[in-house]
């Protein structure tokens, strides 16, 4: 199917059609949208992490341009259930009705001209607090008397737990490694920000809300239940959208509140999220605390896992994913690409005065590949083997595959041994070796490395057993001709980055063969595009790929109707591609059909194609379990034992993303991935002390990894192809950012082995780097 | 967050300058703007009056005699870094200039109003200090001048009167036998450091400057420089654990082992 003549279709890296307007600067974001007449919000956010409110006074001659709770008539709580038994739901009030359960939270909203004068009433509101003791850290959270919710009998949404054979737990083994891990509360941080722009349309009166969202459809489904309007009377854009990674497939307080004075006070309104507010009150993710004992037989063969994970889950259940979607991965993909006999892990998503835990790229995987990949390295030294050695002893083998592991994942395809052996051989392991024995003094070299597999574009079967507020079906997509040979194609998804506008257009070239310059993918409207679920869960390139091009393939039967009438053919002789409806005696342009159909409909007889040229087709693979891509990642680094500083040396990457549909792009969202994955593994940590305050407030405190610690990695692919989906593509936006922890902490562990030192908490900063070697050696 | 209201002065003169400042007990003096300006928009200062300097060609200047090196106080950091102003010897003002921050910090970024600020983690503080420089200040009544050390009183403090502006820094010029080294940790380039060091050795004399304490920058002289005077030192400072001590002196060391190479 690879390479089509012209080379635009699928696997080509051809550059991408919407770079043009983002490198010259003519994009559309949120805060360049300027409408007449609109007024800027600005929060009054707690200052305070767990307090009953006691009084709030609008500042005197202000009153109008303050709104608490209940001036917001009719706005319901946000609510995000889940269907695992036990889940308890919590009610996330737009403004603090009550109570504040953290730093940050919305108390009012005030309406000015500017920002800046928004922000003068904001500072002029007071609010009164009877302030409680906090629930800060998440072991403690399980057994705190202090409730978050006052009607719950504790501070968990969720527990869960799963065991496979536990007998096998009870029988000694020759190797049992136990470690207790940690990985940090991370600020998701997109280069731009939040935002929502919110107008009532009269002439089609109906709420019109720009938002800087990945799931335009679901921000619709979400904000008419909050403000009690038909879903047909809102529609929601997202503009160009500079970075999601999760943060923006969420529907957020501020989004209900601008939309609910867009059509209260009669004027635009507009919320631009500043860095402050994403830091401290906003984008959390990726905080997890591990207890784990991996089983082993002497050779290092996996006996099997024994786990209890807790995942802090703030405060509140965000919408749509929930509260729960975090922990209840945590349980079902701890194995990780491993096959094994036995398996327990529990899992607490706890309940904190922190913001909500919102799904961050490679939602609960980098934490989970970094606690078992750390536990793994740990039985590898037991038993004498490198760490790729006890991996391959124990990774489900090619001729296995398709796979069904321990907890009912299929792995669809691939050869996860050959991945490893590849990238093991990129980094030159023996090298590694012997530059490690020569290094003396301070700086010291360490090896690590990971392999997981992605779950990717899972949909009805996986999501409705978690009972969300969102559960993907069909993927819909409208392919439709225009009279001059054009091809629209309008997809319910979101593009921000991804380079959707590209790569959904070279699915369609692969089918119908139109040049790439004609054809246009319009997303990101509701106005305009089939209902979606949106971009998240690396799901695009499976679901809107295969939907575009089922709807390619409606429409390529639709036009060599018309074509083979045309070319005065029988229709089974004539076949559509390269641009051309071909018979035995010549061809005509798909172009010529478009315009006989639009334009001469008198050049046709009647009973052809009353259909049309515009095909709206719905996708969904035949078992959408997901596809598994996977990756290994293979790390050299030097660690400063006097400074603790680490620096990346050598980083390889080797990855199996199916059949890519643009390598180039692929590559992209690898190192893009990577770079989080290295904030992650040594910089990103918003710490937050006893009473609930975040420490950090700007990216002077809140450390991202930049040019200087990113280094090249070397991408290395395979590609097998998923037997479940159109094209044999696979899932792939998020696995950048999964194996880096893993890597790189086994690196520094590495490293630090002749000092009898083990880092377990996720950043690895010089600081505890150095704490560790000190405590070591008293 | 956007700054609250204040006015904007740009006064033709320092004479002017002060006099604005004289009127308005509310009002702060904006140099380059790369602290001052996240400040005013996080709200944590926000004066009535601030007084632009940074085009005046009075704070712009520089100059070099036998002695020493005068720079003016808004002279950027990228001048310095970029060789557009006289060296005392040894590339060292345009060394230090080239680790602050980042490019675009250096490019409006000035060494007076760095001073000024007196953020215990910048690099002017420590280098100036272990220079040995001379702040040159202005203020309604009449001109003085204060070494680093004296100038710099805390985190945050300076000896700055109200009123009074930064004119110029005078920089010692170095001895053909000095020999230096300036050695700092920062989790990245270009950020604010967790520990630092300037070691400066000439003429049998020695005198090294502890900076990122959180407190004023640390000077050792002669005997004291030492791991084991620096130890000593450290260890009478509060605020400071075990770890931080240690990355100190693995820098002071460092800085020690450079300069003695």
């Amino acid at each position: 199917m690879q390479g089509s003549a012209s080379g635009e279709g699928i696997g080509r890296s051809v550059p991408r059609l919407e770079d043009d307007r983002y490198l010259r600067g003519k994009g559309e974001f949120i805060a360049d949208i300027r409408l007449a007449g609109m007024r800027d919000l600005a929060f009054v956010r707690s200052p305070v992490a767990h307090a009953r409110i006691r009084a709030i006074r609008k500042p005197p001659g202000a009153e109008a341009a303050v709104f608490v709770a209940q001036d917001l008539v009719g706005v319901q709580p946000i609510v995000a259930v889940s269907g695992l038994p036990g889940f308890k739901p919590s009610a996330q009030p737009v403004l603090a009705t009550g109570k504040v359960r953290h730093v940050g939270e919305a108390i009012a909203v005030c309406v000015a001209p500017s920002r800046a004068e928004a922000e003068d009433f904001a500072a002029a509101v007071d609010v009164e607090f009877d302030e409680l003791p906090p629930v800060v850290d998440m072991r403690a959270a399980l057994t705190s008397e202090i409730r978050l919710h006052d009607h719950w009998d504790n501070n968990v949404f969720l527990e869960t737990f799963v065991e496979v054979a536990p007998e096998r737990f009870a029988q000694p083994a020759p190797i049992v490694v136990r470690r207790r891990l940690r990985t940090a509360r991370q600020c998701m941080s997109p280069l731009e920000g939040r935002g929502v722009v919110a107008t009532w349309d009269r002439r089609v009166e109906q709420l019109l809300v720009y938002s800087s969202t990945q799931m335009p459809h679901i921000v619709r489904t979400g904000l008419a239940g909050c403000l009690g309007l038909d879903q047909a009377r809102i529609r929601v854009v997202a503009p160009d959208v500079g970075g999601g990674f999760g943060y923006k497939g969420i529907l957020l307080p501020e989004e209900v509140c601008a939309a609910y004075l867009a059509c209260r006070l009669g004027h635009p309104v507009r919320w631009i999220e500043d860095r402050r507010e994403q830091l401290t009150g906003n984008a959390n993710c990726r905080e997890h605390d591990y207890d784990i004992t991996l089983h082993a037989e002497a050779d290092g063969t996996l006996i099997g896992i024994d786990a209890e994970a807790v995942v802090d889950a703030g405060a509140y259940s965000a919408y749509p994913f929930s509260a729960c979607l975090e922990a209840a991965q945590v349980a079902s993909i701890l194995p990780g690409p491993y096959a094994m006999q036995a398996y327990r892990c529990r899992t607490f998503s706890a309940a904190t005065n922190k913001p909500p835990i919102l799904p961050y790229r490679g939602v609960a995987r980098s934490g989970v590949c970094f606690a078992l990949e750390v536990a793994l390295d740990a039985v590898a030294r037991h038993a004498g083997l490198e760490p790729h050695e006890v991996r391959l002893r124990n990774l489900v083998p090619a001729a296995a595959m398709p796979f069904e592991n321990i907890t009912n994942k299929l792995f669809d395809s691939g050869d996860y041994p050959e991945c490893l052996r590849r990238v093991i051989a990129a980094i030159d392991l023996p090298g590694v070796r012997r530059r490690q024995a020569a290094a003396t003094g301070p700086l010291r070299i360490g090896f690590g490395c990971s392999i997981f597999c992605e779950q990717a574009a899972h949909g009805t079967s996986v999501y409705a057993g978690w009972g969300i507020p969102m559960v993907p079906g069909f993927e819909q997509a409208v392919a439709r001709m225009t009279p001059d040979g054009g091809l629209e194609l309008r997809v319910g998804i979101q593009s921000h980055g991804q380079g959707l506008e590209t790569t959904l257009a070279q699915v369609a070239h692969e089918v119908l063969g139109i040049p790439l310059a004609s054809i246009r993918v319009v997303h990101g409207d509701t106005a305009l595009t089939p209902y979606s679920t949106g971009t998240w869960g690396s799901r695009c390139m499976v679901m809107a790929g295969g939907a575009v091009g089922t709807a390619c393939r409606e429409l390529a039967e639709r036009i060599a109707r018309i074509g083979a009438h045309l070319l005065q053919a029988p229709q089974e002789a004539v076949r559509v591609g390269a641009g051309l409806v071909s018979g035995p005696g010549g061809g005509v342009p798909i172009a010529e059909v478009a315009r006989t159909w639009y334009l001469r409909p008198q050049d046709l007889p009647s009973d052809v194609a009353g259909a049309g040229l515009e095909a709206t087709a719905g996708y969904k693979p035949p078992r959408d379990s997901g596809t598994f891509s996977y990756a290994a990642h293979a790390a050299v680094v030097s660690v400063d034992t006097e400074l603790g500083d680490v620096r990346i040396l050598d980083y390889a990457i080797c990855e199996d993303g199916g059949t890519l549909i643009n390598p180039m792009i692929v590559d992209g969202q690898v190192i893009g991935g990577t770079a989080q994955g290295i904030g992650t593994a040594l910089y990103e940590e918003m710490q937050y002390d006893a009473a609930g305050q975040p420490l950090g407030s700007t990216l002077a405190d809140y450390i991202l990894p930049g040019a200087t610690e990113v280094p090249e990695p070397r991408i290395l692919h395979m590609q097998t192809p998923s037997p479940l989906t159109l094209h044999g593509q696979k899932g792939i936006g998020e696995g950048g950012a999964i194996g880096p922890p893993a890597a790189i902490a086994n690196a520094v562990n590495d490293a630090l082995a002749p000092f009898g030192v083990e880092i377990t908490e996720l950043p690895i900063t010089p600081r505890r780097i150095l704490a560790a070697l000190l405590a070591h050696s008293g | 967050m956007k700054a609250a209201a204040f006015e904007h002065a740009c006064p033709a003169s320092v004479a002017d300058a002060i006099a604005l400042l004289a009127g308005e007990a509310d009002a702060r003096v904006l140099a380059g703007g790369q602290s001052l300006g996240p400040m005013l928009n996080l709200r944590l200062s926000h004066p009535r009056l601030l007084v632009q300097v940074n085009r005046l060609q009075e704070l712009t200047g520089v100059a070099a005699d036998a002695d020493a090196v005068t720079i003016g106080a808004c002279v950027t950091h990228a001048a310095i870094a970029d060789g557009l102003t006289p060296d005392i010897g040894g590339g060292v003002l345009a060394r230090v200039a080239d680790g602050i921050a980042y490019r675009a910090i250096r490019n409006r970024g000035t060494i007076g109003g760095n001073l000024c600020h007196a953020d215990p983690a910048a690099d002017w503080a420590t280098a100036l200090t272990a220079l040995d420089a001379t702040m040159l200040l202005q203020g309604p009544d009449g001109a003085r001048s204060l070494r680093a050390c004296d100038f710099i009183q805390g985190a945050f403090r300076t000896a700055l009167l109200p009123g009074e502006i930064m004119l110029a820094v005078r920089v010692p010029q170095l001895p053909a036998d000095a020999r230096w080294a300036y050695e700092k940790a920062c989790r990245k380039p270009g950020d604010f450091a967790h520990a630092m060091a300037f070691v400066l050795l000439c003429g049998g004399r020695r005198r090294a400057v502890i900076g990122a304490l959180g407190a004023r920058p640390l000077l050792l002289e002669d005997d004291d420089v030492s791991l084991a005077g620096a130890t000593h030192s450290l260890r009478a400072l509060s605020g400071l654990d075990e770890v931080q001590r240690r990355m100190q002196l693995v820098v002071l060391s460092r800085a020690l082992a450079k300069a003695q190479a």
